[in-house]
């Protein structure tokens, strides 16, 4: 049983190619028997009824009506197919005259026309005046594209909306004022001619990301993506945001096996955030923090630099040890999260560190090494952006050396008399904001003859925590968390007439992780605070960064830079809004 | 509701429109405002003082045409007292190419929009040569009016009541598919116009020789459709005029001194600047000082999404933007940076159909400081010469401005 169903569309002019194409169409679609689509002119009319298309009680239609009919199997059928029209009848989308290659002269005038013609170019570059290149760039995120964002003179408070309304929908903004960035083999803005290879970089710093990249070439590797992130990204106002971003999806592109982050000295507390989630990538990662004493040699999967140049050299060393097949470096035994590539679970941001130490040389060691791994960080050594700590009780993290004047006043030293020590770990245990305790053993000669034996029953009491004596929480598992952890590094030999194996085996006995080194120490508190990585909103995606395209915004060099790097590139006859009228301008911004 | 919103329903209303041409009738018949001493003309309001050459030379004829005068001088004297009243085309639905000077015994095409309801007229077109929309007044200009009038527009009337009215609409969507951007060329156009109503004047009962040359008149003059077109492009302009918020403009229109522009949120206030001087080619033995600045409600055209916003549907005049295909093509690719919407029913061609760039933005052209483009026919400063050559000109980007800073006013946006 067939249906037939029409609809006419009054003096709707088409040539007679698209109705033909329009009816063939039709007549494709699922349930649909025949199809026609005509200028109701009476000889089509005849042409419809001879194909028993002709729809019956048709009145009032003329040559100027364009008339559709379908004949389907079913009432259902009919009105889908009727339903297709608008869709069938819709141009092409892909090519509006402007596709950056061929025939096409056109440079669209503004960014939205770009941005309608070239859905393909994935990326954004902006090269405007200051004053204008957060609006533009803004219109390019909303359109979902990254952005490359060359102008300077973008305030904080704009970069950081900048980057938060990026990351809520996975793209990447780099810059401001980011000068260079390799993106699938593609120089951006001031690049230098790398080849491609395995090692990925993230930078805060132009001259430095080009610097490395230059080096890397040199040594005979190559770079998979070169990050730009502007040098106010580990700021604490903009916490970090584009690196986190670049060090995620270097993690899981697979063409990268080595990681360079490249850091002018960050914020603390966002220094943290930026290490724990280059651990995260399970990837070897070299960190320069240019221009400060790096915290430590090496942690886990991160080593850091002392120099941009040893950076590049310890990465293309670093890759020579990395098997090429796979992507994934297995982590080494305790380091780094197995899992997950995204967060630890022994890993938390909650709970502090509290080092009480005797000796001096070591606090200051620990306190330098941790400055860029927990925050916020204070401490009684008087060290450079570290906050001085209060002496009675710790706020945040906090490395005391209970051997300086303040805490010896009227007291033997730490190493002879343990008891201040002792009062201060069980205080320390007692605060519920403390995870873990760290502590520092000297033995030898002049030091205290059974010096564990003094702090061991104070270490099992606060390991075991306040609940453990009740027998309420005798279940192993839950000990831990009503507890604290305590780690010690013990500094001596096997000659020393305390014994070390004795020493060690009595801190082992009361609960105590036990070091020979203050790296280990510091390793130990990283594994619990650095690793830790907040899921992004967002993901970049991988394909977004393999072949790129562009709309460029600005400046025509770097337009014909990227023409002549044979990449596809859009580029914007732009001219300032309103002539650059600031009246004009503020109207035209109220009404959106 | 928001600018957007606001200019999506003007621009729905505009694109909805369907423009039908119904019939002929005398003007005054069907402009109240004609039932008095009285000139309608092209472009915002100007009075006697301030009207360029051609205008003035059109007024003298309408003024001949009507009897209120029996010479020029005697015209003039009359036109120049305030005994004659001048009002715009634009106020009384009307458009007129040129001069636009239409008075109250002469014919003008009737067009419904029978989407919305609304009507719109335009006097007939003369052809080329000596005619009274550039200003010539002399006895022959005179003679083939009257012809018009009184011999052709009625046999034109009948034959299009007889085929029961012309979608003018469709006629331009297939114009531009013919090589007609529907302002400058209006070839394809003007002869599908003279074929729809062939069969029709044929059965008309006047004789064989008056048949044969209203057939002729209407196929020789490549701008017989012009005047149904402007109409109806005015028809369709006004379905969007009147929408509370809305920035999209109605109406761009030039009297020969100022350029006007009308916006469909911000009621019938004009914006005007002086008038520029097209950019073009001139016919030979004329120059660029010899050009009147730009006149005309031809303009009607580009503000419905036409004329040289349809530049890419005609290659054939691309020597007014230079020359090259690519020229027109980019001629109207400009002008999408600058409209709200596409027409749904004028698509080109070579832009893979793309509908024409359709509902010019105030906000688009102070924003990116570019100005519609507008195809136009040159007059020459004098009155009676005639049209001098064809070519490019923009409205000036102040009227944009001033119309942007009404808007903010009127809607409180400091």
């Amino acid at each position: 049983m067939s249906t037939i169903a029409h609809e006419i569309r009054r003096g709707a002019y088409a040539d007679s190619i698209v109705l033909m194409q329009l009816q063939s169409s039709l007549a494709q679609l699922e349930g649909v028997d025949d199809a026609g689509v005509v200028m109701a002119t009476e000889v089509n009319l005849e042409l419809l009824a001879a194909s028993r298309l002709l729809p019956e009680a048709l009145s009032g239609v003329g040559p100027d009506d364009l008339l559709i009919v379908v004949r389907a199997e079913s009432d259902d059928a009919a009105a889908a197919a009727l339903a297709e029209i608008d869709r069938l009848m819709s141009r092409d989308a892909g090519s509006l005259g402007f596709s950056g290659s061929g025939t096409a002269a056109f440079r669209p005038k503004s960014l939205r026309t770009a941005l309608d013609g070239s859905p393909q170019a994935r990326w954004v570059l902006v090269s405007v005046p200051g004053r204008y290149a957060a609006q533009v760039a803004r219109e390019a995120i909303r359109a979902d594209r990254h952005v490359f964002l060359y102008s300077d003179n973008v305030t904080i408070d704009q970069e950081v909306e900048l980057k938060r309304e990026a990351r809520e929908r996975g793209l990447l903004v780099m810059g401001p004022d980011c000068g260079t960035a390799t993106i699938g083999g593609v120089g951006l803005g001031f690049a230098n001619r790398v080849q491609p290879g395995a090692i990925g970089i993230v930078a805060a710093s132009g001259t430095g990301l080009q610097s490395v990249a230059s080096r890397i070439d040199a040594l005979g590797a190559g770079i998979s993506q070169a990050i730009g992130t502007g040098g106010r990204d580990l700021s604490q106002a903009v916490a970090g945001a584009t690196t986190l971003q670049a060090l995620d999806l270097l993690a899981y592109d697979p063409a990268t096996r080595v990681i360079v982050l490249i850091s002018k000295p960050p914020a603390p507390e966002v220094a943290a955030g930026v290490l724990a989630a280059a651990r995260a990538t399970r990837k070897p990662v070299v960190v320069s923090l240019s221009g400060t004493a790096p915290p430590l040699e090496k942690l886990s999967n991160l080593w850091f630099a002392q120099s941009l140049e040893g950076a590049a050299d310890r990465a293309v060393e670093l890759l020579g040890l990395q098997p090429t097949a796979s992507h994934v470096s297995p982590a080494q035994p305790g380091d780094a999260p197995k899992d997950s590539p995204k967060a630890s679970p022994r890993a938390s941001n909650t709970g502090f560190v509290r080092g009480l130490f005797s000796g001096g040389t070591v606090a200051l060691e620990v306190t330098q090494a941790l400055r860029f791994l927990v925050a916020p960080l204070a401490s009684n050594l008087g060290v450079d952006g570290v906050a001085d700590a209060s002496i009675e009780a710790s706020i945040g993290h906090t490395i005391l050396d209970l051997g300086a004047d303040e805490f010896t006043v009227g007291r033997p030293h730490p190493m002879i008399d343990s008891d201040l020590r002792q009062r201060r770990i069980s205080q320390e245990a007692s605060d519920p904001s403390t995870r873990v305790i760290l502590l520092d053993l000297v033995l030898g000669d002049g030091a205290h003859p059974n010096p564990a034996g003094e702090l061991a029953q104070v270490i099992r009491a606060a390991v075991e925590g306040p609940g453990a004596g009740s027998g309420a929480r005798s279940d192993a598992g839950s000990c831990e968390r009503s507890g604290v952890e305590v780690a010690v590094v013990v500094i001596g030999t096997d000659k020393d007439p305390q014994n070390l194996d004795g020493q060690v085996e009595q801190l082992q006995q009361a609960g105590a992780a036990v070091f020979r080194t203050i790296g280990g120490l510091v390793e130990f508190v990283a594994d619990r605070f650095v690793g830790a990585v907040s899921p992004l909103p967002s993901r970049l995606e991988l394909e977004d960064f393999d072949s790129i395209s562009c709309i460029n915004v600005g400046l025509e060099h770097f337009h014909d830079s990227l023409a002549a790097q044979e990449v596809g590139v859009v580029h914007v006859e732009w001219r300032p809004p309103a002539g650059g009228n600031e009246r004009l301008q503020a109207i035209l911004a109220k009404m959106g | 509701m928001n600018a957007n919103q606001a200019n999506q329903q003007t621009i729905e209303r505009m694109i909805g429109a369907r423009p039908i041409l119904k019939t002929i009738a005398q003007a005054s018949e069907v402009i109240p405002a004609l039932r008095e001493r009285r000139l309608l003309h092209a472009g915002p309001p100007i009075e006697w003082d301030r009207m360029s050459g051609p205008l003035r030379g059109a007024v003298i004829g309408a003024t001949l045409f009507e009897g209120w005068a029996t010479d020029a001088e005697a015209a003039e004297e009359l036109a120049s007292s305030g005994a004659i009243d001048f009002e715009p085309c634009h106020h009384h639905g009307a458009v007129g190419p040129m001069a636009g000077v239409t008075s109250p015994s002469m014919a003008v095409y009737v067009i419904e929009n029978q989407t919305h309801g609304n009507l719109a007229f335009s006097n007939l077109n003369e052809g080329y040569g000596k005619v009274l929309r550039y200003g010539a007044y002399a006895p022959e200009v005179l003679d083939k009016l009257r012809w018009m009038n009184d011999e052709m527009g009625p046999i034109v009337k009948v034959a299009i009541e007889a085929a029961g009215g012309l979608d003018i609409r469709a006629l331009l969507a297939e114009a531009l598919h013919m090589g007609d951007e529907g302002h400058n060329r209006n070839k394809a156009g003007s002869l599908l116009f003279a074929k729809l109503l062939a069969p029709y004047i044929a059965e008309s009962s006047a004789d064989a020789a008056t048949r044969r040359k209203v057939v002729e008149f209407l196929g020789d003059n490549a701008l017989s459709v012009l005047n149904p077109v402007m109409a109806a492009c005015k028809a369709m302009a006004d379905a969007g005029h009147g929408v509370e918020g809305s920035t999209l403009v109605t109406a761009m229109a030039r009297n020969g001194t100022d350029f006007g522009i009308r916006v469909s949120g911000l009621g019938t206030d004009w914006f005007t600047a002086p008038a520029g001087i097209p950019e073009g080619l001139y016919f030979s033995g004329f120059s660029a000082a010899d050009a009147n600045p730009d006149i005309g409600d031809s303009t009607i055209t580009e503000t419905a999404g036409i004329g040289a916003f349809a530049m890419a549907a005609a290659p054939a005049i691309v020597q007014f933007v230079s020359g090259k295909p690519q020229d027109a093509l980019d001629a109207t690719l400009e002008m999408y940076e600058i409209t709200f919407g596409e027409h749904s029913h004028f698509t080109i061609p070579p832009l893979d159909f793309r509908g024409s760039p359709t509902g010019i933005d105030i906000r688009r052209v102070v924003e990116l400081g570019i100005t519609p483009r507008v195809n136009t026919g040159i007059a020459h400063r004098e009155a009676g010469v005639g049209q001098v050559g064809a070519g490019l000109v923009r409205p000036p980007i102040e009227i944009f401005e001033q119309a942007l800073l009404a808007y903010a006013e009127r809607y409180d946006l400091g």
